[in-house]
């Protein structure tokens, strides 16, 4: 493709399909990639092609800033894996500054790249699961695993499951699962009651959200199930898969037993950056707002010009707070690139920084209760795995410590943690909160330097079909 | 052969047919365009595979975490992101 667009915008989710909209809407030419078959992100996941679910709140939501993306003449790339970043200040030294390149494999996975003169990411975030003895057997998944279950497949995680960690993902499966016949086992929630209570004041500028909240937990309360407050899973058991875990309190005190089939757990979200770091951008460490964040002004411009980043690979706010970050970093995007006047930017931005800033209370009120939890960190035993790609057990990683590791880079060239195909996506909160301990804490602990490819990608498919008489030989050198 | 009917899809969704897969030599049934990693967690499959020291299964649902990864016709692929299509042949990697 010779073309070069505007913007692209990697990631349709909430901010991303917002972003998209309000860009082509104002005439800029904006190409939308994204991994899924569909646009919508995780929290507005759509199902696939013939389901027909109920519609729900998130749901229409969701269709509401699909059917407008489908209106505003962005071009939509779904289903694509985008795997390598270009351009930029990745243009090797002394070369012209280049545009923004992007190398992907297609939907039927052909390769294809494309150039663009501002790139917004919108890559969202991931969950944080710490490891805990047994975490690794089948039938442990991510909350976020079991919301996509719901809304994507309609399908349930199992028929008696264990709900815990920390956050409103926690009492939104709970629900979920009550809702559709399914039996809670337990909620496990490392949150004391008192902490719910001090996040309301932030939580009263979104009373849906509140109202929400409070038909979740009176559910719960009708239903009988067993709430443990303050309180963790010390390991789940089984021979094979998944057959019951363990509760104690964050306190110590004596261990319960429950049975279930399924334990649906996170420890919180982790703002996804490795596009950003792969351009070295300046990075800040930011707990509140799920961990590392890039370094972004107002408009969410990075400190790499022509790069922006929104939504809540930004720093977790919340899916409420994700489309007006995404309208104001696309209207920042086309002021830079000379499509818009000052003066119209000013006017067309004013309001969504007036939603973002209201959006973003309440959603930083739930960021800040699904921040990292140190002492989860401090109880992984030392035969417990935390780099599961890679088999690197805590105590590997204790070793690779005592040896000297002083850096995320150094622990996993020392340990392997973090050198498998989730290239520390799982492991890498864990790994770097142990090294954090040992060298006085995550800003000096830093992260991985961000390499290519983003994600994985089968050799044979970047390299395309070819005939060997294609390849030029050069001529031999004169003896 | 484990039929489409399992207690984990929820009822009252209008699905696609039924296609036909097999993981591991066993004849799965389960509507067009699921994903894979459902359909699999869906007929009792849950250990898809083993890492180091580790069983695998579906954790993220999301394509981050690659522990779903399986063999579909012998490539790897992430189970979570792949739609089960008729005649698919599934192997645990």
């Amino acid at each position: 493709m010779t073309a070069i667009w505007d913007i692209a915008v990697l990631g349709a989710g909430p901010a991303g399909m917002a972003a998209a909209t309000e860009a082509a809407q104002r005439g800029a030419k904006v190409v939308l990639l994204e991994e899924s078959p569909a646009p919508g992100g995780q929290v507005y996941r759509a199902p696939p092609p013939g389901f027909v679910m109920p519609a729900d709140a998130d749901r229409r939501a969701g269709d509401g800033l699909r059917a407008a993306l489908a209106a505003s003449g962005a071009a939509q790339r779904l289903g694509v894996r985008i795997w390598g970043v270009g351009g930029g200040p990745l243009v090797p030294a002394g070369e012209a500054p280049a545009p923004f390149r992007l190398d992907g494999l297609d939907a039927e996975g052909r390769p294809f790249d494309l150039t663009a003169r501002a790139l917004l990411l919108c890559t969202g975030t991931q969950e944080r699961i710490i490891p805990f003895p047994g975490w690794t057997l089948p039938g442990v998944m991510g909350l976020a695993a079991a919301t996509i279950l719901f809304k994507a497949q309609g399908m349930l995680p199992g028929r008696r499951v264990v709900v815990a960690g920390a956050g409103p993902l926690l009492y939104a499966v709970a629900a979920k699962l009550l809702k559709h016949g399914a039996a809670v086992a337990a909620v496990v929630d490392l949150a004391s009651h008192g902490e719910w209570l001090r996040a309301l004041p932030a939580l009263s500028a979104r009373p849906d959200l509140l109202a929400r909240g409070a038909a979740w937990r009176a559910q719960l309360l009708l239903k009988g199930v067993p709430v443990h407050a303050g309180a963790r899973i010390t390991a789940a058991e089984g021979d094979a898969v998944l057959e019951a875990v363990r509760v104690q309190k964050l306190q110590g005190g004596p261990e319960r037993r429950i049975e279930a089939d399924s334990l649906c757990i996170g420890h919180g979200l982790v703002p996804a950056i490795e596009a950003s770091r792969a351009f070295r951008a300046r990075h800040r460490y930011e707990p509140g707002l799920g961990g590392w964040v890039p370094a972004l002004d107002a408009e969410f411009r990075s400190t790499v010009p022509g790069l922006l980043v929104a939504g809540d690979g930004a720093g977790l706010r919340g899916a409420a707070a994700a489309p007006a970050s995404g309208r104001i970093a696309a209207l920042a995007a086309l002021r830079d690139l000379g499509l818009m006047s000052s003066a119209t930017h000013a006017v067309a931005s004013a309001p969504h920084r007036r939603d973002f800033a209201q959006a973003a209370r309440a959603g930083g009120a739930m960021a800040a209760m699904m921040a990292l939890r140190p002492a989860l960190v401090a109880a992984i035993p030392p035969e417990t795995l935390v780099c599961r790609c890679e088999g690197v057990t805590r105590a590997a990683i204790d070793a690779a410590l005592d040896e000297g590791a002083l850096s995320m880079n150094q622990l996993k060239q020392f340990s392997r943690c973090g050198m498998g195909p989730c290239q520390g996506r799982l492991c890498g909160e864990a790994a770097a909160e142990l090294l954090a301990r040992r060298v006085g804490g995550r800003e000096a602990a830093g992260f991985a330097t961000g390499r290519l490819p983003l994600r994985p990608v089968p050799m044979d498919a970047l390299l395309g079909e070819f005939d060997y008489a294609d390849i030029p030989v050069p001529a031999a050198a004169p003896i | 052969m484990v039929r489409g009917t399992s207690p984990l899809r929820i009822p009252g969704i209008i699905r696609p047919a039924e296609i036909s897969l097999t993981f591991e030599g066993q004849t799965l049934r389960a509507p067009e365009g699921e994903s894979l990693a459902a359909a699999l967690l869906a007929a009792g499959k849950r250990h898809l595979g083993d890492g180091p020291h580790a069983p695998r299964g579906l954790v993220c649902m999301m394509g981050v975490c690659q522990q779903c990864l399986v063999r579909v016709e012998g490539r790897l692929v992430q189970a979570c992101l792949t739609p089960v299509r008729e005649g698919m042949r599934v192997s645990a990697a």
